[in-house]
């Protein structure tokens, strides 16, 4: 059946800000869609309050709200738009849960709309614990023996029959969010009671424990006239237990026999077809590794992590497909756009493996809790494509940036046998490297198995990887045995190394299609991997597809880090684009499976390879690029620059001396001298000891930081000797030999500008000033564009030095700069002269199209020949402000007290026609409750104490109840106003974790001078709050901005809309 | 060291890999084909339609879960040669009895490894399918061209069963004749388990044989080869189409079935072998994913008048069943007894049951 002919215009809901369990993986698929339902001729709505994204530009829709994902605007989007339907099931857990509340209340019904892809119904039997089970029992599906509760005691009264472990689930949670394994009562009481407070109805699963089985995913898609089929089955290389997310994933399965493999691609259809779903569906089975006993452990009735991976995995555009579907489509009617041959309607034949490798926050986060479990930690992955599951892990590890070449891990090889085993049970992210250890050591594949339950195929493979390590130290490299290693991954770089120097011949990779099928059909858009074999096809490909146009490589981003998001795959993105629009063959080498930069045909051609020297050589070898672009993928990109300058292969924009200059201590602070700009006095230093004798001569507070950082990596600002010391020992124990930067601390206002330079002239697009005072990562900082109160003479002299600077750093394309003002005085903070994370914000907000126009500059144009002017662009009517969005309740054990390290995952953008509204809607989006009354906790460090008098009133006189612990309450009162005094935990059972439990508090304000160990009283308080979802405010300066606006009294019903379309034109 | 080993093709390619499973004692010249299933290596080395073939393998990984008896279609290895990327030494699986190499020397299969098996496989998209030489001794330009004159001979009478034989139900309802043309297993278990008592007869059995054994209906089965080098089997087949018997034809037997109707059957370029092709049924318009392995076809515009197309293949529009008008018959180029391969179109077998139930009314 072709396009539906009822639809005219459909309304996409995207999945907001980027947490933990939902990442950049929806962007890619709510693009797909959009551009799907866009070459329908469909109308095309879309909302999403998550600005950094490329399916919130003004080009992939027709009608782009940023504005906040909650039932009350989407209403009035709807009310104002009238769509005619509404696609539920591309915008993640967010997506799929909105729309199902809009139709549940009958709002849908009465505005005429018509949900698309998946009914209530069918949500309810994927996502109601209850009624998935009753559809399972009914189709004669096996779950896990379950029950499903609202109450503790429930949960109690059934690990009492079943037996512990028990597995609790909260219903409808992102990643699993509040559940977790249950060894005994008092753990199942305390996991149960946060999963019933987490989830929005307050039900929980409890199951019996299978832990140890194997998980296997099915990725599974179905149409209206009931087709059905599976695009991808992947295995876990860690048995149930571990979320798939925090697992690393291989596809196609490989330890199942076909037997057992049709056994559950026919369950996974059988399952699709019973849920009625029409689009695609995610189905994860338990099966127990010595028998045919299974169990439906979860179904996801739309688009997920696991299908973008899927995407990526075989080449099939699941997200895409299920747009078509949605909108009337049969899958024998959809066309296979990598083969341009055959239909949609065909399961993707892999001649390769794909590993997907888990990229976690906990070298951010030392203090966070690293074992792993039903509660996914990552913030993002990175997949690898190899010939065999050797080659495959083996360039995952290495593309993951966890300063890993190869298994063999340092820290792995100092512990005792015991101490080694203690750490694979612990079941953390580095059990991988524990396995290798243990395997190099000589413990057994059956011991190991025993342990852990991973499959003796993944250790046996392992182990494969040791004996060549062995073998690397004692053997020859002949030409025989380097084609062994190349074709079981090892870099040269590597094998040089772990042999002791040994030389020998660099062997080129040679590239393979990703295909779908296996070679079966000659590939129109195909996309490659390296490998060590026969026959090159990359090369081929390149000569028969000759477009005569002059070749430039793109360098993307990598994983999805904390301090490195979708914003830098948006600007490759745009670059690319740029670049194609320009007359080029645009390449993009990136490992990300999540992305729309890995979207098979958003370049010319997509190479899945890590993006380190030696794995990107062999792409410039053959594509022989005119020009490379490191500007817009972050530090991943940005690390190339070296080797690539080093090389002489040429790199388009600002050159690779000026990144050094601009990150080279000495050389900037020269620099900044010779134009007369200051920055904070500070100073480097090696040891614990020059450390406190700089922070005594600088005066506390200092700011301590690694050089080369990445998003505040490691970085804090230290109030005492002990804090130098405790950090010195953190800092130099992650590496060693490492450079240490300490800084004098200024307080005061933090500005961010990002300009584009020509060499000859800048344009200003925007300067954006924080709310939050420096000190506090620009990244975690509520951030409000045009600046709002900055005076003219302060406005001119930012750009003066903003020109200035970038025009001394020969800058071509872009420069980020971070000022602060102190005492009167501009401050230059740090300057990056490259695409930033504020770049898709500030190009949305101004509608000046800031990669391109970067792009274009890079390419030799000059901005004086643009429409946009140089210096500082007028500012917009609209006021945008990015609010920070974090996934606290996924990581336990850490403090959520901001500070110069990075901690949040995702903003939001409010954008209003004042900065009030912009501010509430930002708040709103960013998920605050904004209560009007009730009761604010009040307890802060010393120095922080003169501030907050002025800011209780702010609460008091809104009518809040304030409680406060000692000091601070005295403070309080000596202000004249009424504090209830709260004990700190050890002293009194009336203390500050009875008053959250007790409900009569709507919002925390929580500093400490220490902070960080989780045993401290503080941090406490503030994962508590986190337990419980009250809004823990850690920057003073946030907290006066939502006092202002609790009494602004916005709401939504007052709220304007903002398309986003017609700011752009 | 393993020894290295030459796979040369009839264009004059020539691959050099390792050496695996039974000594290459002399030179193995057979067809080579492909396929692209990513499971059930097992059930693809003991299918009797590849005789005369050898087989590679797309997916690169194969014998991760070992070998297992209870997964075998036929009695053994009936293709010449086995073609890997990679063979997994340490197999794992609950059920696995054996690892790969052990299985290919236990049948006397020799196979060879570290092969650039994508290449190999886009050589025979491009050429079609060729003759291949698997040999000790590096290959010249001389011997590429002696081998385009080797053919695939008798494949029907190498695979078939020597004798009759019976293999009960438990309760039976229906009594069918299987004829055996390299008969895949899986056809017999799934009538089985129908409740069909199966009399399974050799290739060159008559049509009055097959009446004398008083059949409610007849099985053909899959089975290597040209379909048209079996003339007889055909005018056999002719004479039983006329008794108004039902009759089901799976690939070979299909082939056959529209043969003995006076269609014609073609070679296509290089065949369906996989387990993810996508056939349409014309009547309902829905599609089904099919496990696949053949390299004939019948032709479209071939049926004759009492003939309907009743499944094509989405891919290339070719032909993957046939209805008969004139007698409770139909058949199918793909198979629904899958194994390897997804069991999505096992529904047939339910159908051809049907045609019997409805005769048996009938005649009552």
């Amino acid at each position: 059946m072709p396009l539906n002919p009822n639809l005219k215009k459909v309304m996409v809901i995207g999945s907001g800000p980027i947490v933990i369990g939902q990442a950049a993986e929806f962007d890619y698929a709510g693009t797909q869609a959009c551009r799907a339902l866009k070459e329908e001729g469909l109308e095309v709505v879309l909302v999403n309050s998550n600005p950094a994204t490329i399916m919130t530009d003004a080009a992939m829709a027709d009608h782009v709200y940023v504005e906040p994902l909650t039932l009350d605007f989407l209403k009035k989007i709807i009310k104002k738009e009238k769509p005619d339907s509404i696609l539920s099931t591309l915008g993640g857990q967010t997506g799929l849960t909105l729309s199902m509340q809009l139709a549940k209340d009958g709002f849908l019904e009465q505005e005429g709309v018509t949900l698309l892809g998946a009914n209530p119904e069918t949500i309810d039997k994927a996502e109601d614990r209850q009624t998935f089970k009753n559809t399972m029992e009914a189709i004669g599906e096996p779950v896990i023996p379950s029950v499903v509760t609202n109450t503790l005691e429930g949960a109690v009264s059934f690990a009492h029959t079943t037996g512990y472990p028990v597995i609790v689930r909260p219903a409808f949670t992102l990643g699993g969010t509040g559940g977790g394994i249950a060894n005994n009562e008092s753990e199942l009481r305390e996991i149960a009671a946060a999963g019933l407070r987490l989830s929005p109805i307050t039900q929980i699963l409890v199951e019996k424990c299978i832990a140890g089985w194997k998980e296997i995913e099915f990725e599974v898609m179905r149409d209206g006239g009931g087709n059905v089929i599976t695009i991808c089955s992947m295995e876990n290389l860690d048995p149930v237990g571990v979320h798939t997310g925090d697992s690393i994933v291989i596809a196609p399965a490989v330890t199942l026999a076909d037997k057992e493999y049709q056994m559950l691609r026919s369950a996974a259809l059988h399952i699709i077809e019973a849920m009625g779903i029409e689009g695609g569906c995610n189905v994860q089975f338990a099966l127990h590794p010595e028998s045919f006993e299974y169990a439906v452990i979860e179904v996801n009735p739309r688009v997920s992590r696991s299908s973008a991976l899927a995407s990526k995995a075989t080449g099939y555009p699941i997200a895409r497909v299920a747009a078509k579907i949605a909108i009337g489509y049969r899958m024998d009617e959809i066309k296979n756009e990598i083969t341009g041959k055959t239909k949609a309607c065909f399961e993707p034949a892999l001649d390769y493996v794909v590993v997907k490798f888990p990229k976690w926050p906990f070298d951010k986060f030392v203090y966070a809790t690293r074992k792993l479990g039903t509660q996914m930690k990552a913030t993002g992955e990175v997949m690898a494509i190899g010939r065999n599951f050797e080659q495959a892990l083996m360039k995952a590890v290495r593309g993951a940036e966890i300063s890993h070449d190869c298994l063999a891990d340092a820290k792995m090889r100092a512990l005792s046998d015991d101490a080694l085993i203690e750490k694979i049970l612990a079941g953390d992210d580095e059990r991988i490297f524990g396995l290798y250890e243990a395997l190099y050591r000589g413990f057994t594949v059956e011991k190991l198995h025993s342990l852990t339950m991973v499959d003796e195929w993944f250790l046996e493979k392992i182990l494969h990887l040791c004996e060549l390590e062995k073998r690397l130290g004692a053997d020859e490299i002949t030409p025989d045995f380097l084609r062994e290693l190349k074709q079981n991954g090892f870099p040269d770089k590597t094998i040089s190394r772990l042999s002791g120097g040994k030389t020998f011949p660099h062997l080129p990779y040679v590239y393979k299609m990703v295909d779908t099928c296996g070679a079966e059909f000659a590939a129109e858009t195909p996309y490659f991997y390296s490998t060590c074999d026969e026959e090159d096809e990359a090369e081929s490909f390149i000569a028969e597809h000759a477009s005569q146009k002059p070749v430039v490589i793109v360098f993307g981003s990598g994983p999805i880090r904390i301090g490195q998001g979708i914003e830098f795959d948006y600007a490759s993105v745009h670059c690319v684009w740029a670049l194609k629009e320009a007359g080029y063959e645009v390449v993009i080498v990136n490992n990300n499976p999540e992305t729309v930069s890995t979207d098979f045909n958003t370049a010319d051609r997509l190479y899945f390879e890590p993006l380190t020297p030696e794995d990107v050589a062999d792409i410039i070898r053959i594509e022989k690029p005119v020009g490379t672009v490191v500007a817009f993928g972050g530090q991943t990109a940005i690390r190339l620059t070296k080797w690539l300058s080093d090389n002489n292969i040429p790199i388009l924009g600002t050159p690779a001396d000026s990144i050094d200059a601009a990150e080279d201590r000495g050389r900037f602070e020269a620099l900044l001298k010779e134009l007369h700009i200051r920055q904070p006095e500070g100073t480097t230093v090696h040891t614990a000891q020059e450390a406190l004798e700089a922070a005594n001569r600088l005066g506390y507070p200092v700011l301590l930081r690694p050089s080369y950082v990445l998003g505040g990596q490691n970085m804090i600002i230290a109030f005492s000797d002990a804090d130098v010391k405790e950090y010195m020992d953190i800092i130099l124990s992650h590496m060693e030999g490492n450079l240490v930067l300490i800084d004098k601390y200024m307080m005061g206002t933090e500005l961010e500008v990002d300009a584009i330079c020509d060499g000859e002239d800048v344009l200003l697009p925007g300067i954006m000033e924080h709310i939050d005072r420096a000190g506090i990562h620009s990244g975690d900082s509520i951030a409000v564009y045009p600046a709002w109160n900055l005076s003219p003479a302060k406005t001119a002299k930012l750009v003066d030095y903003s020109t200035r600077l970038a025009l001394s750093l020969h800058t071509k394309g872009l420069i980020n700069i971070q000022y602060v003002i102190s005492g009167g005085q501009v401050y230059v903070i740090e300057v990056n002269p490259r695409s930033s994370r504020t770049v898709p914000y500030l190009s949305k907000v101004t509608g000046i199209p800031m990669v391109d126009i970067a792009t274009r500059v890079m390419l030799g144009e000059k901005l004086k020949d643009m429409p946009y002017g140089t210096g500082l662009y007028p500012a917009s009517a609209h006021t945008a402000i990015k609010v920070p969005v974090f996934s606290f309740e996924k990581l336990a054990g850490l403090d959520t007290t901001l500070g110069p390290e990075m901690k949040s995952t995702g903003e939001v953008l409010g954008i209003a026609p004042t900065m009030t509204e912009a501010l509430y809607k930002g708040l709103v989006g960013a998920g605050y409750q904004l209560t009007h009354k009730g009761g604010i906790l009040i307890t802060v460090r010393d120095t922080d104490k003169g501030e907050i008098p002025e800011i209780a009133q702010r609460f008091a006189d809104l009518g809040f109840h304030l409680y406060a612990t000692e000091g601070t309450a005295k403070v309080i009162r000596e202000h004249g106003m009424q504090a209830t005094l709260v004990h700190k935990i050890h002293e009194s059972e009336h203390n500050t974790i009875a008053l959250l439990e007790s409900g009569k508090v709507n919002y925390i304000i929580s500093t400490s001078a220490k902070g960080r160990i989780p045993a401290r009283d503080s941090v406490k308080v503030r994962r508590k709050s986190v337990e419980l979802g009250i809004p823990c405010l850690t920057s003073l300066d946030t907290a006066v901005a939502l006092a202002d606006i609790i009494k602004s009294g916005y709401t939504p019903e007052k709220a304007t809309l903002v398309d986003i379309c017609t700011l752009q034109k | 060291m393993e020894q290295t080993v030459y796979l040369q093709l009839e264009d004059g390619t020539s691959l050099c890999g390792k050496h695996f499973g039974a000594p290459l004692k002399e030179d193995v010249i057979a067809e080579v084909v492909f396929t692209t299933a990513m499971t059930g290596y097992t059930e693809t080395l003991t299918d009797p339609s590849y005789y005369g073939q050898m087989v590679v393998q797309t997916f690169p990984l194969i014998g991760n879960y070992g070998v297992n008896p209870l997964d075998f279609e036929s009695s053994g290895i009936h293709m010449s040669a086995y073609i890997t990327r990679e063979w997994c030494k340490q197999p794992s699986n609950f059920r696995s009895q054996m690892d790969l190499d052990t299985f290919l020397k236990q049948q006397g299969i020799p196979g060879i490894y570290d092969i650039d098996t994508r290449y190999l496989t886009k050589r025979i998209r491009e050429h079609g399918v060729m003759n291949g030489r698997l040999t000790l001794t590096a290959p010249t330009s001389e011997n590429a061209k002696k081998l385009s004159d080797w053919r695939i001979e008798d494949a029907v009478e190498h695979v078939t069963c020597k004798a009759p034989y019976e293999m009960p139900a438990g309760l039976p309802r229906f009594h069918v004749v299987l004829w055996d043309f390299g008969a895949k297993l899986n056809i017999l278990r799934k009538l089985r388990a129908l409740n069909c008592s199966l009399t399974v007869v050799p290739a060159h059995t008559t049509c009055e044989e097959i009446l004398a054994l008083n059949p409610d209906g007849i099985m053909l089965s899959n089975g290597p080869g040209n379909p048209k080098e079996n003339l007889s089997i055909v005018a056999e087949l002719s004479k039983l189409c006329k008794t108004g018997l039902p009759i089901f034809g799976i690939c070979l037997g299909h082939q056959l079935l529209a043969l003995a109707n006076g269609a014609d059957t073609e070679k296509l370029k290089y065949g369906h072998r996989g387990a993810n092709q996508p056939v349409k049924d014309l009547a309902t318009g829905r599609n089904y994913i099919t496990s696949q392995n053949h390299g004939y076809a019948v032709k479209n515009d071939s049926l004759p008048s009492n003939a309907e197309l009743s499944f094509i293949n989405i891919n290339d529009g070719t032909c993957e069943g046939v209805r008969y008008t004139d007698f409770p018959g139909f058949s199918v180029q793909f198979h629904p007894e899958a194994c390897g391969g997804p069991h999505d179109s096992e529904f047939l077998f339910q159908q051809f049951i049907n045609l019997m139930e409805r005769r048996a009314k009938e005649c009552r």
